[in-house]
């Protein structure tokens, strides 16, 4: 039957230590051989894998075997990697997880490298490359791609509601009533007798189509919830980033955002946070239960898939300070410290990293690659296939960006933020409880 | 262990430990030493993965309750840290409340329910296909039941809720509101494990002699008479056990949680395994996880223990 959680985590324990001794092997300094890639995004996979084959074509002594694996799946399996000794000799890194693999002494720090091989830190989209350097002061790893976040809204929607494209990419937003963001949310939902969420005798109990839709509470980061929001109030996560060890959720900017974003819910103009359990964000949308989404480019694709839903995008609102903002997330392949090919893994690592490959990335229209070029290409690969990608492009241009807080004990905070933040959108606790999490949490850096 | 039991009962001269003279007694004990050879011989294959895959992670479990370690690295001994940290720790206290809440409404249902199911089998449903059908949610997998019901009682867009919209009332967030979120996993996993315990008290049943029925019987008892002064006191053995082995499968609930709330919302359904696989595999905290494994044990021990000694389960009211 069932054994403890405890005791099987013990075995697996075990294993790992006894294995992780054997880990002496000499390491080759010849770049030849197979290696290892593992990345999560199998909508990704097909353009990574004519890289690995052009890759081997132009070095045919190394072999490159790529897997992939899904999100959830990913970092646990790559832990037990670490530990017994098999985790791939390069991999897809997140900003939230590399910052505990450098500390650990998990990856190998690209330096040396991209000294000697002369890679062009400059060619990457600005402020990139910067992200993946440690607190030590080491570079662990080569940027791939970046993201930033916008509207997704059903076109059929709001033009029934009698809102065009230009109204929509002009919104704006401040947290004391929402401006003319909240006034869009709230005309685009319908309850079940049709009547608007502006209208008199709405009845938010029976909402047909909601403004806006709900993902979750977006714990403490929310990357695509309320962080575009929130940034343009002045407000930051942490009070210096990258490394930041105090946090500010006890800010009035943070909670008036948050207090604001909550209300929603109240007036009916986005689900309540209990129903968002096991629906997807996506699907809802697809299934016309919500008019407006919030959520981030890599999800373009899949929102154009849903039949009989015209899905268009604008840029975020323009927030009190009269600017848009969005969280800049990027990826980056990193190496691992524990490789037996490091100089293969280091060349295919610059493989990745270069104009060749991110070419070949940008030409499938799924991502926007790191280097600037490639970047523009995939805009217009976005542009053939008939998506107009500006309203995510547009933050790149005018440095709107502003970037993932990255910091140590990203796990711990999220276990504290998660639960506090979903108490204050299902109504639970006012906003002003963030503070004592927020002690919580500036307690795990002391 | 069901057929070693029924077999006790039925045989009670094979019960061990009667009280003996001197003389036989030692002869049997020489005997007995005389088949350790063999018996070891047997139970070889089986301690081996006893003493790999349960004594020694358990013991290292138990080392590293005392340590700090992250997998990635050295385990430091860092004493009882571990243990008082979780006296003041609100998630593990809120754990154990949301785990007992489950456990009390999984068992509580569950075994009602498969009482009658097991009484229907042994008086109604003779038919094998209908005892078969019976024990088919508990040969799908677990993840696969919570996976079904997750979707089936999905609030926008599950058939459940469509049944209850169209009945005209409100939609139920089942696993999404604080309320429902523990009766809902302890119900899906009721409807699972039903069958199954239903089984294993339905051959309790049958080892109850025939007999005592008939003179019942002849004596004009009433069913519920019959239910509470035989049935009831003969299956006590079979229901003890049953009680020992499910309450100890319910305390560990994990994977209809972990695929289907994830502990949420908000801390409603983090039960105890959830946080333990939380801590060690999300916050690479795997001291402090192995601390609360080691609790959870002596708690499981503790539970059982006092179920076998106060419901005398190793002994029979047939003697």
């Amino acid at each position: 039957m069932k054994k403890t959680i405890g005791v099987a985590a013990a075995a697996a324990a075990i294993a790992l230590s006894l294995s992780a001794c054997g880990g002496g092997s000499p390491a080759s300094s010849e770049a030849k051989g197979e290696i290892n890639y593992w990345l999560w995004d199998a909508n990704q996979l097909p353009a990574y894998q004519q890289c690995a084959d052009d890759f081997t074509k132009a070095n045919p002594d190394i072999k490159v075997k790529i897997t992939q694996r899904g999100w959830d799946d990913y970092w646990t399996t790559l832990t037990n990697g670490f530990v017994a000794g098999t985790a791939p000799d390069v991999f897809t890194n997140h900003l939230s997880k590399y910052p505990e693999y450098a500390a650990k002494k998990q990856l190998l720090s690209l330096d040396d490298a991209v000294a000697k091989d002369g890679v062009k830190l400059d060619s990457y989209t600005k402020g990139l490359p910067e992200l993946w350097v440690g607190q030590d002061g080491k570079r662990y790893g080569l940027p791939k791609d970046w993201d930033t976040v916008g509207l997704f809204y059903n076109k059929a929607m709001t033009d029934s509601a009698g809102l065009t494209a230009e109204q929509m990419a002009n919104l704006d937003w401040n947290p004391k009533d929402g401006g003319s963001y909240e006034k869009a949310i709230a005309h685009l939902t319908t309850d079940k007798s049709g009547k608007r969420g502006d209208e008199a005798g709405f009845d938010k109990n029976n909402v047909a189509v909601y403004g806006l839709g709900l993902a979750g509470s977006g714990s403490g980061q929310g990357q695509t919830e309320w962080s575009f929001l929130s940034a343009t109030t002045g407000w930051t996560a942490t009070d210096k980033n990258p490394w930041g060890t105090k946090f500010n959720y006890d800010d009035p900017k943070f909670q008036e955002t948050i207090a604001w974003w909550a209300g929603l819910i109240e007036k009916g103009y986005m689900p309540k946070l209990e129903t968002t359990v096991g629906a997807s964000l996506a699907d809802n949308f697809g299934a016309g239960k919500a008019a407006i989404n919030t959520t981030g480019d890599w999800l373009i694709g899949q929102y154009k898939t849903y039949k009989g839903v015209e899905t268009a995008f604008a840029p975020t609102p323009k927030g009190p300070d009269g600017k848009r903002a969005s969280m800049f997330n990027g990826l980056a392949d990193s190496v691992w410290a524990g490789t037996k090919n490091p100089a293969a893994s280091v060349k295919w690592v610059e493989y990745l990293g270069s104009t060749a490959c991110q070419d070949v990335v940008a030409s499938k229209a799924v991502v926007f690659p790191a280097i600037t070029s490639s970047s523009e290409k995939a805009a217009e690969a976005f542009k053939a296939k008939g998506t107009d990608v500006s309203a995510f492009t547009t933050h790149v241009k005018e440095g709107t960006t502003f970037l993932f807080p990255i910091a140590d004990k990203a796990a711990k905070v999220d276990g504290i933020m998660k639960p506090a933040m979903d108490a204050v959108l299902s109504g639970k606790k006012p906003a002003s409880s963030l503070t004592e999490a927020n002690n919580q949490v500036n307690d795990l850096f002391k | 262990m069901m057929t070693t039991l029924t077999k006790q009962q039925q045989d009670p001269a094979a019960r061990p430990g009667l009280p003996t003279a001197g003389k036989t007694a030692r002869k049997g004990r020489l005997r007995r030493l005389g088949d350790l050879k063999m018996a070891l011989f047997f139970i070889f294959p089986a301690m081996i993965g006893f003493v790999l895959f349960y004594l020694v992670p358990t013991i290292r479990g138990v080392y590293l309750s005392f340590t700090e370690y992250s997998i990635l690295g050295d385990p430091t001994w860092i004493g009882v840290k571990n243990y008082t940290a979780m006296l003041g720790d609100e998630l593990f206290w809120n754990a154990m409340g949301v785990t007992v809440q489950y456990v009390g409404l999984n068992i509580g249902f569950q075994t009602v329910i498969a009482l009658g199911l097991a009484l229907l089998m042994h008086r109604v449903a003779k038919s094998t296909f209908i005892r078969g059908a019976l024990l088919l949610p508990f040969l799908v997998a677990n993840v696969i039941v919570a996976l079904l019901w997750f979707w089936m009682l999905d609030y926008q867009i599950g058939i459940v809720n469509e049944i209850i919209n169209w009945m005209g009332l409100p939609r139920i967030a089942f696993f999404g509101s604080e309320q429902w979120a523990i009766p809902t996993i302890a119900a899906v996993n009721v409807w699972r494990h039903m069958g199954y315990t239903a089984l294993l008290l339905f051959a309790g049943l049958q080892s109850i002699p025939n007999h005592v029925y008939e003179v019942a019987s002849l004596d004009g008892a009433s069913p519920t008479r019959t239910f509470w002064s035989i049935t009831m006191p003969l299956l006590r053995p079979v229901m003890v056990l049953v009680l020992v082995v499910t309450v100890i499968g319910s305390f560990q609930v994990f994977d209809t949680v972990a695929v289907t709330t994830g502990g949420g919302p908000i801390n409603a359904s983090r039960v105890i395994q959830m946080y333990i696989y939380q801590k060690a595999f999300g916050e690479s905290d795997f001291g402090y996880a192995s601390a609360l494994s080691v609790i959870l044990f002596l708690i499981l021990a503790l539970v059982a223990f006092v179920q076998m000694k106060f419901l005398k389960g190793n002994e029979s009211d047939l003697d």
